[in-house]
């Protein structure tokens, strides 16, 4: 290995993003969460909107979100965060609201407020978590939880005659005509993780550029609820969940397109 | 200024909404309230302000939630059935400190109930109604120019204890069509430095209601409790009349008290010394003024369109000797005075 001449060694190559706070993750070691975290505060370094960033914080393992960040933020209520988005930015257009939920959140007790606020085409940003699970509740089956999968409400897998299927978020939301951008991603391998973030960037691009609602799936692992070891959870990821969830971009319209042709990757 | 315009319950709390300088409002239609939300769609717009027609009453609490909370004045007007699906959201504004003006122009329950008016949804209104411990300010408006003056006052007090006001009206009183003197528009707003208006030059705002430690918890909730002691000491509102007097008092709000009226004129012609107090924070209750009262009067009546729900803080605040009766509808009826002068008849003979 080539000897760093000092110069480089001097180099800056890693660190907390300036949006975020000096503060440790609360969550589980291994848990998705914290790497979306981060993506989100880069890109929020890298579009400059930590000012006009507005932290909308949902209930589940991240309801303390606005903790992380340097900006102003704000809880809601389980499942109603893009209701309180709505309003932030339709009473202020100049500050950039971001929701971050959980799939318990979004696509069960607050499914109603993500499906309208992306009919009526808000312009406001929502990461979305979906790990499958109820993670903070202790492991409860999710609206996304697999077919035959353990949660502590299906101990003996989620069967469909009781429990129905599994919804998929991108694929429902993207045919509803005010949805601008939807992209599903993961964090389950260094390459997926830099698309992750892309993905992000794209969205909040979108929301700047005032062309609609933008949404990003992460599918992200919770070792903990899913009861195995950190490193095999990215493995179960991959195996179990994108077969079901695959990864992609389920909605850009044209002007979207044109954006990300405009800055390419940057 | 003083010129008089017919006009609405409904759309007096609408023109007074603006005339307070509400920013944004978020709305679903029921009746009996529906003029409202449909008169702000016009008006909103006009005035260059914000409306969203929700697609639930909790969508509806959660925009207020969010609009008051980055600095707005903001509200939401709804009836008896969406009244409880807001619940939670009052909850957590209450516990957020959150300043917002929540209408609820009550009709005919439980249930579904009807469209008629009534009073069933009082004890949800002044005892909380959502989980935790927590009080919201209600008006009872017994006018349409009340209904006006009332959602401006709202507004004022929401902004200055910085927790969500109730405006409590019947469905009666919605529908009713008076004359109104129009008031002149709210200029001057409070400044909000708590308010999430982005991290600009400041250190960041946070605003929540929630610890991850009860012992973080416990000392937000105390600070909750002075300043509902504080409201308890400050805002008390209610009106007496004919009490100097008066053998009997009757005790009413709302449609009711109009009732009341009529039936105590009734009563005066054939020469029975009835009175009327009418509390108009029903919280904070007019507990003193009523006690007081007490010390001298102790025949009351509670007109009520509810089971038995107002007459419960009447009794609370009296003092022991004090005798007290109900004469009420509810399920959505009116009361009529002759009723009311029936039950005073039967008292005072
Ligand atoms: C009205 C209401 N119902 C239930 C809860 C309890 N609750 C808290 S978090 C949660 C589920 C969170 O799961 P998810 O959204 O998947 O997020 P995760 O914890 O997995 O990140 C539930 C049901 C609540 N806080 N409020
Ligand atoms: S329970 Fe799961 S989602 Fe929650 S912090 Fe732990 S690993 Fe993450």
């Amino acid at each position: 290995m080539a000897r760093l001449n000092s110069k480089e060694a001097e180099t800056i190559l890693y660190q907390r993003p300036e949006s975020m706070e000096a503060r440790p993750f609360h969550f589980c070691p291994g848990c998705g969460h914290g790497i979306v975290f981060r993506l989100v505060g880069e890109v929020i370094d890298e579009l400059k909107i930590r000012e006009r960033a507005i932290c909308v914080a949902s209930i589940g393992c991240s309801v303390n979100s606005y903790e992380y960040f340097k900006c102003d933020g704000l809880e809601s209520a389980h499942g109603r965060a893009p209701a309180v988005a709505t309003a932030i930015k339709r009473c202020h257009p100049d500050l950039v609201p971001f929701t971050y939920q959980g799939d318990g959140d979004l696509a069960a007790i607050g499914t109603a407020e993500i499906v309208h606020a992306c009919a009526r085409g808000e312009n406001i940003t929502t990461i979305f978590v979906n790990n499958a699970i109820y993670g903070m509740t202790g492991g409860q089956m999710a609206p996304t939880t697999l077919l035959d999968m353990y949660s502590t409400s299906t101990t003996a897998g989620r069967k469909s005659a009781l429990a129905g299927y599994p919804i998929r978020v991108c694929e429902m939301l993207s045919t509803l005509e005010g949805t601008a951008y939807i992209a599903r991603v993961t964090v389950n391998s260094p390459a997926a993780v830099r698309k992750a973030k892309q993905a992000i960037k794209l969205a909040f691009r979108t929301q700047l550029a005032n062309l609609g609602m933008s949404l990003v799936e992460v599918l992200s692992p919770c070792p903990t609820n899913w009861r195995v070891e950190p490193v095999k959870a990215m493995d179960w990821l991959a195996e179990h969940m994108l077969p079901q969830y695959p990864l992609g971009e389920y909605k850009v319209i044209e002007a979207v397109a044109a954006l990300k042709k405009e800055v390419g990757n940057a | 200024m003083s010129e008089k315009t017919l006009m609405a319950g409904n759309i007096a709390i609408a023109e007074g909404a603006i005339l307070a300088h509400c920013q944004a409002y978020f709305g679903y239609p029921i009746t009996p309230q529906n003029e409202l939300l449909e008169h702000m769609s016009k008006r909103m717009p006009e005035e260059g302000r914000v409306f969203v027609q929700t697609e639930s009453e909790l969508a509806a609490i959660n925009m207020v939630y969010g609009a008051a909370a980055s600095g707005c004045r903001a509200m939401t007007t709804t009836s008896s059935p969406g009244f409880s699906l807001q619940q939670e959201g009052l909850s957590y504004m209450a516990g957020a400190e959150i300043p917002a003006v929540v209408v609820n122009v009550m009709r005919g329950g439980p249930g579904l109930g009807d469209i008629g008016g009534a009073q069933g949804d009082y004890f949800q209104a002044v005892k909380g109604g959502g989980h935790g411990d927590y009080h919201l300010i209600t008006l009872a408006p017994s006018s349409v120019q009340e209904m006006m003056d009332f959602a401006m006052l709202a507004f004022e007090l929401a902004d200055k204890y910085r927790n969500p006001v109730i405006l409590l009206p019947d469905g009666f009183l919605g529908q009713a069509i008076e004359p109104v003197v129009m008031r002149p528009p709210v200029t001057k707003l409070p400044e909000k430095p708590w308010a999430i208006t982005g991290a600009r030059g400041r250190p960041k705002n946070i605003i929540n209601s929630f610890a991850m430690d009860p012992v973080d918890y416990q000392p937000h909730v105390a600070l909750l409790r002075q300043k509902f002691q504080r409201i308890k000491q400050n805002e008390v509102r209610y009106e007496g009349i004919n009490l100097d007097d008066a053998a009997l008092v009757m005790v009413a709000y709302g449609s009711a008290f109009r009732s009341a009226m009529t039936a105590m004129q009734m009563a005066r012609q054939a020469g029975l010394k009835v009175g009327i107090f009418r509390p108009i924070t029903l919280f904070p209750f007019p507990v003193a003024p009523l006690s007081n009262l007490s010390q001298k009067v102790k025949s009351f009546l509670v007109v009520e369109l509810s089971l038995g729900q107002l007459i419960e803080d009447v009794r609370l605040s009296l003092s022991a000797e004090a005798k007290v009766e109900l004469v009420n509808q509810f399920g959505g009826v009116p009361i009529s005075a002759d009723e009311i002068l029936e039950a005073i008849e039967k008292i005072m003979k």
